[in-house]
């Protein structure tokens, strides 16, 4: 019995969503293996080596590889997966989009986003937005999964695997890649980090936004997320955007400036450990999960709260 | 060129659900439904299109009970121009559908498949890739902007991080994320006139599909309470609750 993991990186380094990953697959049971599929991705096969619990490095190399297409790393999982019981993806952008198509061409069902093994066939996972969670068994003999990162520890360091190479498959030739704009930021990664300023459409505009959570962000080293009315009204980027269909995040510490607290935000958010909800709303159901709530205008509670840090 | 739209028939996204007591599942008995948000999205750009010229026919498919055929009649109040319901009691799971929604591809020939990202209630984000997968397409998800060039389509797609552009050749699937279009809503005329419109039922069987669950659901549970917390009167008292009591700042 041997699990898959496919390693999110970007050629020079894991993504962090990796080392959750290998944690679960640990989990799983059995020798974990690691494919790192890029392009002039040596560097990133080496982390992989070194993470620790981690039994093989499969590095593929190639120009099919470079951008991450789902139709090629798909074919590159599917040659790889006679040998593995177990298929594991992180549950980011790039898994979600490759592993049901795996799943498809291996005549399996995808489980997606398990938060916890129960045993090497049987896993929880939430539904309805983590209004319920469902113990789910699969009767398959590959197991393709998406992990949700939040719900597993990242591995650590301290293992020394075999890289192998492996071919790179060809290109389908059906997609090709045009560009990318990525959100530059220099704060932490939201899924990453341990504090997150998130704020709400109660910030006005694009320009408050900044203002008043910028300050607060960096004196905390948070990273910014943004609840979706936020995102929606151009007050912050998509990709900040905390919820059921943003970002999920578990941080030490949220801070939900200017949020209600829909059931879409709740679900990106409530496995924070410490919730602080800042509203002047008193009836907002963010206070309902929140572990200290400050009822007061967010224009003024911010900056005294930069200014008593 | 031909568009089919999948859309699904779930509990509508403003009700909060409730997990039955005795673990089998939600409790959707008497509640709201309405069509997936993701799916008035797909349905909503294959109209715009369709306005732009780009779409000749438009449609709208859904797997499940009878009921369905009201989110059929709500896609084609929006603008799809006939439906097909593959109609089953049975419990469908993402690989069952990608299978179904394959034969109609097979049958319909569409030069486009637009599907939203993912549905609310299983929220598993599967069936758009599966689909491409089984019928050898390519796919463009979580789509935030979807353009017609020669030959293909272009679709910028929301990831982490910020946004990517792929070109697709046709024919090809696409999902949708939130960001793509705002759905118009459905005028009385409109739903008046989609009454009139075809609607074709067909079975599982017919299409030659086995849609037996490959995943059992063994217990479906509440999920952890959070203690309830407190309401704290200022600034400086929040500050010594985050660093004394916490200890997270």
């Amino acid at each position: 019995m041997s699990v898959l993991v496919i390693a999110e990186h970007d050629h020079g380094t894991l993504k962090g969503a990796t080392l959750n990953t290998v944690t679960a697959a640990a989990a799983c049971g059995g020798d974990v293996h690691v494919l790192v599929a890029g392009h002039n991705a040596a560097a990133a096969a080496a982390a992989a080596a070194q993470l620790a619990g981690v039994a093989k490095v499969l590095h593929a190399d190639g120009a099919s590889l470079a951008e991450g297409l789902a139709e090629n790393l798909a074919a590159q999982v599917v040659a790889l997966a006679s040998g593995y019981t177990h298929i594991l993806f992180p549950a980011t952008a790039s898994g979600k989009n490759a592993a049901p198509r795996v799943a498809a061409l291996l005549d399996v069902a995808q489980i997606s986003d398990i938060t916890k093994v129960i045993s090497a066939d049987t896993f929880e996972r939430p539904i309805y937005a983590g209004n319920a969670i469902a113990t789910v068994q699969s009767v398959d003999a590959v197991k393709v999964i998406t992990v949700r990162t939040t719900g597993f520890d990242a591995a650590a360091a301290g293992g020394s695997a075999a890289v192998e190479s492996i071919p790179a498959v060809t290109d389908s030739g059906k997609s090709s890649f045009v560009g990318r704009e990525q959100t530059k930021s220099d704060r932490p990664e939201l899924t990453a980090a341990k504090i997150i300023v998130s704020g709400g459409r109660a910030l006005g505009s694009s320009d408050q936004f900044n203002t008043v959570l910028t300050p607060l962000a960096d004196k905390l080293n948070a990273a910014l997320g943004a609840s979706r009315a936020a995102v929606d009204a151009g007050y912050a980027p998509n990709d900040w955007q905390v919820g059921q269909t943003g970002k999920i995040v578990a941080p030490q510490l949220y801070i939900a400036c200017g949020i209600s607290g829909a059931i879409q935000h709740l679900a990106g958010m409530k496995d924070s450990k410490v919730i602080v909800a800042i509203n002047k709303d008193p009836e907002a159901p963010i206070f309902s999960v929140a572990d200290y709530g400050l009822e007061a205008d967010l224009f003024t509670a911010v900056p005294e709260l930069v200014n008593s840090l | 060129m031909k568009v089919l739209v999948p859309v699904k028939r779930v509990v509508d996204y403003n009700v909060k659900v409730r997990v039955k007591s005795d673990g089998t599942g939600v409790d959707i008995a008497n509640v709201k439904m309405s069509m997936n948000p993701f799916d008035e999205i797909a349905v909503e750009e294959a109209v715009r299109l369709k306005e732009k010229g780009v779409v000749t026919e438009i449609i709208a498919v859904s797997c499940g009970v009878t009921q369905c055929q009201e989110t059929l009649r709500t896609a084609m109040a929006i603008g799809a121009d006939r439906a097909i319901l593959v109609e089953t009691d049975a419990e469908l799971q993402p690989l069952a559908v990608a299978k179904l929604l394959k034969a109609l591809v097979d049958k319909e020939q569409p030069q486009l498949v637009i599907l939203g990202k993912q549905a609310i209630d299983d929220d598993c984000n599967q069936t758009g890739q599966m689909l491409a997968a089984l019928t050898g397409m390519p796919q463009g998800t979580f789509a935030s902007k979807v353009e017609a060039v020669d030959g293909g389509v272009n679709v910028t797609r929301e990831v982490d991080g910020g946004l990517e552009t792929v070109k697709l050749a046709l024919p090809a699937v696409v999902t949708t994320d939130l960001r793509l279009n705002e759905p118009r809503y459905v005028t009385l005329p409109n739903i008046m006139k989609a009454k009139k419109k075809p609607l074709d039922v067909v079975k599982p069987a017919d299409l030659g599909v086995d849609v037996t669950p490959r995943i059992k659901t063994l217990k479906v549970m509440e999920p952890a309470k959070r203690s309830a917390g407190i309401k704290v009167p200022d600034v400086a008292t929040l500050v010594s609750k985050l660093k004394n009591e916490a200890k997270v700042i």
